[in-house]
């Protein structure tokens, strides 16, 4: 005889009889996504008719169609097409709409599963597991929030993460501010993650695909940051070019990756990856040791996939015989383009590089290009100018140019072009700059202006 | 006779130790993984796979202590395709006399002290290859990132000359590879070095037992020096310790 199961007023639970957990308003709990019951359209089913095709398709082959759309709406067709998994959201202050409209995704059933994290370092160190546990992930932060997820992001490529996270930078240092300035970037470009700079919409479209698929390569195995200048790539509408929203990513095959993933149903699950750093010895630096090394090697190997599915890890424009070239990524390459016409039009030739992935730089890639170059302007979104030192480093030897770090602008501010054509003036000429002091310029004659140049970089 | 390639003498980038205390990693050298169809050889891109695999096998016949490393990937009955390049790998020691055979069967460091007879560990490898005095060596089914630590720290700090050969696209830190190694091509190695073993006329013990023992493996099969590594062969369906020559006394010793 069966025993009847009762509730705590002693009412008989049958299974016609459910039971429903509830928050305070009456809306049922539910830890997927509930679908009306109310007989219309099934709200997943256009995710579940998506077809998978082969990244070259996606990436190269397949038609696509011109949209009007913000950055945060360029973030969302992206993981829409790229097979993800699992999306953890904290909506922090300046945050851009990005993972509210990831929520959307959520809903229509393109992302199988979707939270709200209790913090960054919280979301951060669950995307950690599941990543771990072999899934496709994705997130976005920004600013201080970026800052505050760095501890468990910079253990990521140790772990051999291949997580995708957005960077939509903002100011990070007191006083608080939600402006753009890009300075967090250069805290995530020594973490041993792969770095895109997106300049606009359509490249945090394009980037946020293409992250997956590098990523997740075997000789890669790491995660990405696609970082843009917050603002004026998420809540500004730009053209995106997108793939039909039919079709998507093939699904990752964590299977491959360079490590086992996480097996969370068979114990003991080994959360941390055996570290040998509970032991004070030689062997146990000694693997610590070529651990960073394997992890940077990664990076190294990621070139030529950045190559093959995103065009480059920078792009030259009217290279030929430009008497100065700037160098910019993100949002200064947009001003710099600008600034480039109105050089033009005062009869100076420049160029323009574009760099697109900070990490791996395109070193060799400078060298080349700025072999006969006499000046490079490099304008920021920072105080620091991590940009200039990248490039003064990369080239160091291997071109005489004098290079201008700056304009800078930072705290919010936005960037007159004319500032940069000021610089690409001053270069060429030689007049006193009004906005890059003498210590931010390499390559002139007073030896006390270079060796405080040096001891800047 | 030797397969002929196309590519041009350079001089080598990745050879036998030690190279130092800490040196650059192969990727910091400029070395590139090959692509499908090539191979690496002491950091060169090679464009014939097959010149990597005849020296691998020259490597693996003259070198004292030769020894092939399984990992967890075919060390491991998870599917049919394991237990397949498992019996694979076992054709490839069928073919040189004397080799040893040593699992890196997890990645977890071996506190307080590693017994270099039984395993290999990517935490210390070299303290296996110090221990067992080896000279060249293969590594197969190993997780690549796993693989690239070991292979690193082999460079580093032993004399040993490193293979490995890959499910994936190789390691630019083993002095040879050969990438997309599934059974065929496992096979396919295993027909090179008994093509270059019989060019270089060695012959193979009349009993087929040409796998050595370590002492420890000696131990748990009953003083045996040598074994027949076609005798090994898993078994259909999932094969326990039983199916490799363990007893039950055995395993509740090691309990």
């Amino acid at each position: 005889m069966s025993e009847t199961k009762t509730n705590p007023q002693g009412d008989p639970v049958t299974s016609m009889e459910p039971e429903q957990k509830t928050n305070p308003q009456g809306d049922v709990i539910s830890t997927v996504a509930v679908q009306k019951s109310d007989g219309k359209k099934d709200p997943h089913e256009a995710a579940k008719k998506q077809k998978v095709v082969t990244p070259e398709y996606m990436f190269l082959e397949a038609p696509r169609e011109r949209e009007f759309i913000t950055g945060s709406e360029s973030a969302k067709e992206a993981v829409r097409r790229s097979n993800v998994d699992l999306s953890i959201a904290y909506p922090i202050t300046p945050q851009s709409e990005t993972m509210q409209l990831i929520g959307v995704l959520y809903g229509e059933g393109y992302v199988k599963e979707y939270y709200r994290g209790e913090e960054e370092y919280g979301v951060m160190s669950a995307i950690a597991g599941g990543s771990r546990s072999g899934v496709r992930c994705f997130t976005a932060t920004a600013g201080p929030g970026t800052l505050r997820g760095l501890e468990p992001i910079a253990s990521w490529p140790g772990h051999r993460l291949p997580a995708v996270a957005m960077f939509t930078c903002r100011v990070v240092n007191a006083p608080l501010a939600i402006q753009p300035d890009n300075i967090e970037v250069s805290y995530l470009l020594n973490c041993g993650m792969i770095v895109f700079h997106a300049e606009n919409q359509q490249d945090m479209f394009d980037f946020i695909m293409a992250g997956f698929i590098i990523g997740e390569k075997n000789d890669v195995t790491l995660p990405v940051g696609v970082c843009c200048d917050g603002f004026f790539v998420t809540h500004a509408r730009g053209y995106v070019r997108m793939q039909d929203r039919g079709i998507k990513l093939p699904p990752r095959e964590a299977w491959r990756g360079a490590v086992p993933v996480l097996d969370a149903e068979n114990p003991p699950a080994r959360l941390s990856r055996d570290a040998p750093v509970q032991k004070s010895n030689f062997m146990a630096y000694n693997i610590h040791a070529v651990w960073q090394q394997e992890v940077w090697a990664a990076v190294e190997r990621s070139r030529k996939y950045i190559n093959k599915y995103m065009g480059g890890l920078c792009t030259a424009e009217n290279m030929d015989k430009a008497e100065v070239v700037i160098i910019a990524s993100g949002s200064a390459a947009a001003q710099s383009r600008e600034a480039a016409r109105l050089c033009a039009e005062k009869g100076i030739k420049v160029g323009l590089i574009k760099v697109r992935s900070l990490r791996p730089f395109p070193t060799q890639e400078l060298r080349q290009l700025c072999k006969d170059t006499k000046v490079i302007v490099i304008p920021e979104f920072n105080y620091v100018g991590w940009l200039a030192k990248e490039v003064a480093t990369a080239i160091y030897g291997h071109s005489k140019a004098k290079i201008i770090a700056g304009p800078h602008v930072y705290g919010g501010q936005s960037m007159p072009v004319e500032l940069i054509v000021d610089e690409v003036e001053s270069g060429l000429t030689g007049k006193k700059s009004t906005n890059v002091p003498l210590s931010a310029i390499m390559g002139v004659d007073d030896p006390a202006a270079m060796a405080h140049f040096m001891r800047s970089i | 006779m030797a397969t002929k390639t196309a590519s041009k003498e350079q001089e080598r980038i990745i050879v036998p130790g030690p190279a130092g205390f800490h040196p650059p990693s192969a990727a910091q050298l400029g070395v590139m993984l090959p692509d499908p169809g090539q191979g690496l050889l002491y950091g060169i891109l090679e464009p014939n796979e097959e010149k990597v695999m005849e020296e691998v096998a020259r490597k693996m016949l003259t070198s004292p202590n030769a020894t092939i490393f399984p990992g967890p990937m075919v060390l491991w009955n998870w599917n049919d395709h394991a237990a397949d390049k498992a019996k694979a790998v076992l054709e490839i020691a069928a073919q040189v006399p004397d080799v040893l055979i040593i699992p890196m069967p997890d990645y977890r460091p071996k506190y307080p002290k590693i017994d270099p007879e039984e395993v290999i560990n990517p935490n210390h490898p070299n303290l296996t290859i110090w221990g067992n005095k080896i000279e060249a060596c293969i590594f197969i089914g190993v997780h690549c990132h796993y693989a690239n630590l070991t292979l690193k720290m082999i460079r580093a700090g032993t004399n040993c000359c490193t293979t490995a050969l890959c499910a994936e696209q190789g390691h630019e830190d083993a002095m040879m590879t050969v990438r997309d190694c599934d059974a065929a091509k496992l096979r396919r190695v295993a027909q090179v070095f008994k093509r270059v073993r019989e060019e270089m006329k060695i012959k193979l013990p009349a009993t087929g037992e040409n796998v050595r023992f370590t002492g420890t493996q000696s131990k748990v099969h009953d003083g045996k020096t040598h074994t027949n590594p076609l005798t090994f062969m898993p078994a259909g369906g999932t094969a326990g310790a039983a199916a490799f020559g363990h007893k039950a006394e055995h395993m509740q010793s090691e309990a």
